[in-house]
Order: structure tokens, then C-alpha cells, then sequence
């Protein structure tokens, strides 16, 4: 590295500025005035679309394995969705995406 | 006061997501903001190995103490911070460094976005603070308890969004601390990258209760695969948007479907 401390501070300071700004967006500027109906019905899946599409490559495509697709990836993925979805209950999703992980990491 | 809730009731306080939506609505704020608490105990799988991890790979790239900590205060995004700190130890130019992290955070506006039903009519300053405080995980557990309990008042979901904060957010940076001075105390062989992908599934399986939320789920899946070569994660920004659309487009169909009377 060759940045002098005054450069990564500024790094720093951008960062920080820039990442609140995105986060307080519309959260501030919009506030209490109501949203229409079109903008409120494609939020409501903000969340169900941006989450899993953000860990998709990395199931698939694992930065540790080289881009290769893991087996005992691929299951803890499966044995979490499918806990997930059976028991509706985050922790019980948790645990057992961790045993499989665990389990192949132990055996595989 | 209606109180519905047996006295001495500990709801919520393992698994959390099944307190009655009856009673989440009675409570008092302290118990949401208890309720936020211990629903984020399990992300601290995610926010302890990757603090460590991030202090480690900023002393490697040769950035002191103050800067690393100043980097998880200021900025408190872990995948941008990593982008970033990555680049620098490759002496990127600059502006690329600043474009490039805060291209990972762009998501962020999104989550701003989906928030303001839940969080619109509080104070600015209480907004200011949810913003500061908006990761991944913080806004994954807001938005199951905007859904689970559609009858909650702004102060019992600020409550439960402080709470939920309050574990995830300073560890992340207690941990940063700790892994820049003590070096990496994670077995390098465990394998860490996937405490994310599952926690984010365990986080979002239990949403998916309706066609459109799982039409919404696999239209962003899809695309995010298929677009998955574009740098800094930058396919996200456009597999998201459809994803969204998708749910849209499926709740509408349903919505017509229902008023026309063919269920």
C-alpha cells in the first residue's frame, strides 16, 4: 500500500458519507409522504428478491472452492431453505444449515 | 392496557419469529426492543468471524488501528469495507475505490425505500439513527417483524429494530478491534463464507408464504446467477429490481384473479 494517512481517511470519510446517504435516501427525504400504491407493492418484495439474489453466486459459485460447486455447499443450502420453509422458524433454519455444513465439512 | 399475554411470558425470547401477532401488538416498547435483542442472536455467527476477519485483512493491507476501527464506525457495511480495503492493498486509483464500495452498497437505497412504510412517520432524527444502523441483517429482521406483525406502532417497531441493532452492529466493531490486534482466531480450514448465504436463507425462507413472494425470490435468483460475471456484485442492482417486479406483477394477477371470483 502506498496512500498516505490523510488519503485513507479520506477513503474513510467518503465511505462513511456516502453509504449513510444511500441508507438515509428515502428513509429522510421521503418520510411520512405516502408512497402510491405501485411503489408500496414493488417494496414489498425489497427484501424476498434482494437477499437471496445476493448469496445466489456464492452457493452456486464458491469463492473458497474456486468458482467449483460444492456438494456440501449445495446441501447446507438446501438444509436450511428446506428447514426454513417446513418450520417457518429462522433458528431451526440456522441450525440446520449449520449441522449440514458442519457434517459434510467433518465427513466430506 | 389490553394484556393478552400470560404474565411472566418470556415470548419471543429463543426463536422469536412466533410471538402471536395480538401479542407483539400489546407490547411495551422495552419488550420489543428485548424481542429485537435476542431475534439477532443468531447473526452474531455472521457479525463476530467477519469483524475478526476484517480487522485482519486491514492490517494486512497496511491500514493502523484507527483507521480499521474508523472504517467499521464510519462505514459499518462489512462487504463494502472488505472491497474496499482490498483495493487499497492493490493501490487502486482513488475514486475506483470509492465507486467500487459504495456500488456494494447500493442495495442500501433499496432497503431505505422498503422501510418507509414502517418507519416514514418517525421523528427525523430516529430515521437518521435507523439509516446509521441499516445493515443486511438489521433490515432482514425489520422487515419479518413489519410482516409478521402488521399492527405494531412506530415506537414498538423502532423499539424492535434498536434492539435488534444493538446486537448486531457493535459487535461488528468490537470484533474489528479485536482481529486487528489480536490476528485471526478462526481455524483458517472452517468454512466461514457460508455463514452468510445461511443465515440471509433462514432469514428469508420463512417469508416466502405467498406465490409472489417466491416469485419474487426465484426471478432474483435467476438473474443474479445469469448476470453474475458483472464486477463489485453491480448484477444485483438489476436482478433485484426484477425480482421486485416480479412479486408485483404475481400479487397483482392474484388481487384480479380474486376479484373476479376464480380464486
Amino acid at each position: 500500500m502506498q496512500f498516505s494517512s490523510p488519503t485513507i481517511w479520506l477513503i474513510i470519510a467518503a465511505l462513511g458519507v456516502g453509504t449513510f446517504l444511500l441508507r438515509w435516501s428515502f428513509l429522510g427525504a421521503i418520510g411520512n409522504r405516502p408512497l402510491p400504491e405501485w411503489g408500496q407493492r414493488l417494496l414489498r418484495y425489497t427484501a424476498v428478491a434482494v437477499l437471496p439474489a445476493l448469496v445466489a453466486p456464492g452457493i452456486l459459485w464458491p469463492a473458497a472452492t474456486d468458482g467449483r460447486p460444492d456438494p456440501v455447499r449445495l446441501a447446507a443450502a438446501a438444509a436450511t431453505l428446506a428447514a426454513g420453509l417446513l418450520t417457518r422458524n429462522t433458528l431451526a433454519a440456522i441450525v440446520a444449515g449449520a449441522a449440514a455444513l458442519a457434517a459434510g465439512s467433518y465427513w466430506g | 392496557m389490553p394484556s393478552p399475554a400470560p404474565s411472566g411470558s418470556t415470548a419471543g425470547t429463543s426463536a422469536g419469529l412466533h410471538v402471536s401477532t395480538s401479542r407483539a401488538s400489546a407490547e411495551r416498547p422495552r419488550q420489543a426492543f428485548r424481542r429485537g435483542m435476542a431475534q439477532a442472536v443468531p447473526f452474531l455467527l455472521v457479525m463476530v468471524p467477519y469483524g475478526l476477519l476484517f480487522g485482519v485483512v486491514a492490517q494486512a493491507a497496511g491500514l493502523n488501528l484507527l483507521q480499521t476501527i474508523g472504517f467499521s464506525v464510519l462505514v459499518l457495511a462489512g462487504a463494502s469495507q472488505f472491497t474496499a480495503v482490498e483495493l487499497i492493498a492493490q493501490n487502486a486509483p482513488v475514486l475506483l475505490i470509492i465507486a467500487s464500495a459504495l456500488a456494494v452498497n447500493l442495495r442500501m437505497a433499496m432497503y431505505s425505500a422498503s422501510l418507509v412504510p414502517y418507519f416514514g412517520s418517525a421523528r427525523s432524527w430516529h430515521r437518521a439513527l435507523v439509516a446509521y444502523l441499516l445493515v443486511d441483517q438489521s433490515y432482514a429482521l425489520a422487515i419479518a417483524n413489519a410482516e409478521a406483525h402488521p399492527g405494531l406502532s412506530v415506537p414498538q417497531r423502532l423499539a424492535h429494530f434498536l434492539g435488534a441493532a444493538l446486537v448486531i452492529c457493535p459487535p461488528w466493531i468490537i470484533f474489528t478491534y479485536v482481529g486487528a490486534t489480536l490476528g485471526n482466531i478462526v481455524p483458517a480450514h472452517w468454512p466461514l463464507d457460508f455463514v452468510v448465504p445461511i443465515t440471509f436463507l433462514s432469514m428469508i425462507a420463512p417469508m416466502l408464504r405467498t406465490r409472489a413472494h417466491v416469485a419474487a425470490a426465484v426471478v432474483g435468483v435467476v438473474a443474479a446467477l445469469a448476470l453474475a460475471g458483472l464486477p463489485n456484485g453491480s448484477g444485483l442492482l438489476i436482478a433485484a429490481p426484477l425480482g421486485m417486479a416480479a412479486g408485483a406483477w404475481v400479487e397483482t394477477r392474484m388481487i384480479r384473479r380474486a376479484i373476479m371470483g376464480r380464486g
